[in-house]
This record gives C-alpha cells, structure tokens and sequence, in this order.
C-alpha cells in the first residue's frame, strides 16, 4: 500500500513536471500582458517536433555528418531546442500579437489571435509533415532502479530535477533581477515602465524567450518519456496546463508550479483509485472547487489599489 | 532653451484637448503650468514625454524641441534615457507590487553613468524622504498615500534625470508633507535639476517657480515671471481666490 502511494508519488511529480513547465509560459505572458496565450500548448508542440529534428540530426540521421553519443546528443539537443522555439514563440509575439498592442485594440482579439496561432501552428504542422506520428528516437538507455519495491526511471528522475531547476532559475529571474523586477512592474502598470527608461517591447520579448524555451523543454522531455509525436499534441495538454496556471494563481511563478504539480497529483490519483475514465472529471470537478473557494488561485493575489 | 514647445495641437481621437500652445524651460529654471481640471495641463507632460496612445494624445501640429531638436519621432524610453528627462505621473503609478526598494533600483535599469552615481543618488533620494529608507523592504502598495508620492519622485530621480516633470505632486499630500516636498525639490533645483511643474494649487506653484504659464482649456492665457503672475489680476481672482 505505501510503495504504490509512493510509486504514485513519483508518477505524479513527473506528470506534474509538464504541467508545470508549460503553465509557467502563459503565466509569464498572462502576468505581464495580460495575455492568455492560447497558442502556448501548440508551441509546447512545436518544441517537441524541433527537438525531435534536432536530435535526429544530432544522431547522424539525416546523413550530414557522422552522429554523436545519445548523451551528447541530449546536452546539445537541450539549449538547441529551447533556443529554436523560443524563436518561434517570439515570431508570433512579433507577428501577430505586436502588431494589435501598437493599435490598442481590446485585450478579446489579441485572445482570439493567440487561438488563431495555434490553430495554425497544428495545421502548419499537420501540412508540413503529415498526420502520420513520429517516434522519438531513444537518447539515453532507460534505466530502472529499485528502491523500497518503489521503480524509477532515469528519464522520471532527469524531468523532475529539470522542472525543480526550471522553477529556482525562473525564480531567481523574476526576483533577484532588473529584468525580472521590470516583467513584475510591467504587470502592475505598463504605462509607467517606459518612464523608467525601459523599452516595454524588450520586456515582452523576454518574456517569450522564457515561456517559449521552458516550453520547448517540456517537449524534448515529454517526447523522450513518451516517445511519440503528433501535431495535435500540444492542444489538450495545453489547455490542462492553462488551467493549472489559473488555480496556481496566474501571474506567480510559484503558482504555476503548484498548480502543475497539484493537476498532475490530482490526475494520477483519481486513476490509481477510480476507473481512468473519471480522470478528468473529478480532477476538474476538484480545481472548480478551489477556484470557487480562492477564485485568485492558490499564490494570487488580489490587485489592491490606493486612491 | 532646454525645451521649447512650439505651437502644439493634439487631439485625443477627434477632440482637441490642446489648441496650439507654446512656451519654454530654461536649463535650471522651475516653470509651472497652472491652470483648473481640464484645462490641458497633464496633456502637455504626456505629449512632452512621447508616452504612445492610448493613454497619451496625438501631435497634429506644432513641435516639441530639445535643445533645439525635435523629438516628435522619439519613444518615451529614449527620452528617459539618453535626454535624462523624466516625468513623476498624475495619480503616481508606482509599482505597488514591488517593494520600495525595488521601485527605485528599477528606475536605475537604463543607467549608463556608473555604480557610483546610481549611490550617489539612492542616497539623496533616501536623505531626502527619511521614510522610504525606514519602508525600504516593503510592498509600495501598502505605502500611504503621500508616501507613495514621494516614491513617485525618488524613482523619478533615481532614474538619473536632470529635468523632471511633476504632474500635480502636492496631490494627497497633508500641508506639512507638501511644503517639505516643495523644500527638497528646490534643493535638488539648486544642485542642477530642472523642473516643469504641474498645480492646481496655483499659489504654492508660484511660490515655487521662477516662471508661470497659465494654461485654459487647451489655451495659454498669460504667461511671466512668478511674481508678476501673482500680481496679475487676472490670475488673482480666478486662480488664487481674488
């Protein structure tokens, strides 16, 4: 009994994992555009077929050069990927959302944008590459160790060290620097920044080079720990991952980690107890309870302004 | 002449708020711009400022020239940073979820000069508002009101400007805090700073400034040294209660 809690345990921070590194990208863009960024599941995607071509080029697939080790192939695969979509999640700043702030339209049809952006992304991809899935090659060998009659793997280890990194180096941004104090304030009041001389549209693209990377790692290590991809990956994951940031208490860091890592606990839960079928049922019934408790998540807090 | 602005129209979509007003400041002078609710003054600052709508209006005539240069075609993070211009907003926009401390090490973010003059400046700003330094690590937004204006100002000049615009600083200020504000401000205008001035309260501004314009809806009316606007009837009976 207590080595399959604890096994589940184990599950769900690994679940979690992805949740969390995903909700923590529309944090970001929802904390200081007031942005959900609902192509940000899609992007999630992109990242895991980037990093599939990536490693396959990597491995000496394609024929251009020999191929490296599967370890080395991991620690250049890592940054390469997380660069590549952070390029592709400011290429949409650039291009579609950009263009609308300049104008001051309504916060509704920059949402609507970002839907339309990930609609394209999938379909994008889905004419690009086909409908047929891909399968991740196999970086590093899997190995199972055994402790207590509890089994982990070397991949559920690697995906939650990498969340907890993620989390402290994200953390030590929004805090500790003057860049991360300026994504804080901008949340606060975009009017004032400028008058601190500092450029808000460096601000915003900073913001998707972190929601973007982190994202692009999720999708390496999601597809390394399951190993198949196909273009409509991201939707249903993103969206999860959304409303963890919104029970998290979006616009906080440590909310959208808690709030991935709470779905992700929730979800493995209910199937190690009920018939997996009630998965998401009663993992949802369960957030619309907290949020009809705390409607501003688990770490939000409500906006308080003094006259 | 540091800024001269040059017969200034802007309009907020299709209503004029400013119809073609002219003045200038001097390096190391206080000028203010006095005048009732509505009458364009806060307009003025944002225009000056280059601030991008919707909160600011647009320029459809006229120009705004520093030091003899245009800078219509600015963005207001340049104006802060290479001009040392900086505005201290109506209603204060401070960063209430930062702390106080945070507040005034990001206006330092744009600074070019140096550690030395970054602390050379936190700690006048902290001599000059005690307070701030007692609140250092505290959220802004649970400041009191006339705190938080102060804040407002420090960050202003902790973003290494040496011409400031205040837009109504005395706002939520007990008497006693206004005059002390208005005392350090003269202060830091005889060490170099230049201000642009902001009231309602035509009779503390004019006791401040060497300079007045007086500004009615969107229109300069008169304009002279402080004491010739105090002495003006005009100004007497509809700005300084007869």
């Amino acid at each position: 009994m207590l080595q399959s809690f604890l096994q589940n345990i184990l599950n769900a921070l690994q679940w979690g994992s992805f949740y969390s590194l995903i909700a923590l990208g529309y944090c970001l863009v929802y904390g200081v555009l007031l942005l959900i960024n609902f192509a940000h599941g899609d992007i999630f995607m992109v990242g895991a077929y980037i990093a599939f071509y990536c490693c396959m080029f990597l491995l000496g697939k394609f024929g251009v050069f020999a191929g490296l080790p599967g370890w080395m192939v991991l620690a250049v695969a890592i940054p390469l990927t997380m660069i590549l979509t952070a390029v592709v999640g400011v290429t949409l700043e650039r291009i579609a959302y950009r263009p609308l702030r300049r104008k001051g339209v309504n916060r509704l049809y920059v949402v609507i944008t970002a839907l339309m952006c990930g609609l394209i992304l999938e379909n994008g991809n889905l004419a690009l590459l086909g409908a047929s899935r891909k399968s991740f090659p196999t970086l590093v060998p899997i190995k199972v160790f055994e402790v207590f009659g509890v089994t982990v793997t070397n991949i559920k280890l690697m995906v939650i060290g990498v969340a907890i990194l993620s989390f402290l180096l994200l953390h030590f941004i929004v805090t500790r620097t003057k860049i991360g104090m300026a994504m804080r304030a901008i949340s606060y009041d975009r009017f004032a920044v400028p008058l601190m001389g500092i450029p808000a549209d460096t601000v915003i693209v900073f913001t998707f080079v972190l929601g973007s990377g982190f994202a692009g790692l999720a999708g390496l290590f999601f597809a390394m720990t399951y190993p198949v991809i196909d273009p409509y990956m991201g939707a249903l994951i993103g969206w999860k991952a959304f409303i963890a940031a919104v029970v998290g208490g979006i616009g906080s860091i440590a909310g959208a980690f808690a709030g991935g890592f709470l779905l992700g606990f929730v979800e493995i839960m209910v199937v190690a107890f009920f018939p997996s079928t009630y998965r998401d049922l009663i993992a949802f019934s369960i957030l619309l309870l907290i949020l009809s408790i705390r409607p501003t998540g688990l770490f939000g807090v409500a906006r308080r302004t003094k006259i | 002449m540091l800024l001269s602005v040059q017969n200034l129209r802007v309009k907020y979509g299709n209503i004029e708020a400013l119809h073609g007003i002219s003045f200038h400041v001097n390096r190391g002078e206080i000028v203010t711009l006095i005048g009732a609710n509505g009458a364009g003054k806060t307009t003025t600052l944002l225009s000056i400022m280059r601030l991008p709508p919707p909160e600011a209006p647009k320029v459809v005539e006229g120009d705004i020239l520093y030091e003899g240069q245009s800078i219509l075609g600015w963005e207001t993070h340049d104006v802060v940073r290479k001009l040392h211009m900086d505005l201290s907003p109506e209603g204060r926009r401070i960063f209430g979820n930062l702390t106080v401390m945070e507040n005034l090490v990001l206006a330092t973010y744009a600074r070019k000069d140096g550690e030395e003059a970054i602390a050379r400046d936190l700690d006048r700003v902290l001599s000059l508002f005690p307070r701030m330094s007692e609140r250092r690590k505290q959220r802004s937004e649970s400041l009191s009101g006339g705190e938080q204006q102060m804040l407002a100002v420090g960050r202003a000049i902790m973003t290494g400007c040496d011409f400031i615009l205040l837009d109504e600083p005395s706002m939520g200020l007990a008497p006693l805090l206004m005059y002390e504000m208005f005392r350090t401000l003269k202060k830091l205008n005889e060490l170099g700073l230049t201000i642009l001035l902001i009231e309602q309260n035509a009779k503390v501004a004019l006791n401040f400034a060497h300079r007045g314009y007086v500004l009615d809806t969107g229109e300069i009316k008169t304009s002279g040294t402080a004491e010739e606007l105090k002495r003006d009837p005009e100004v007497k009976k509809a700005y300084l209660g007869g």
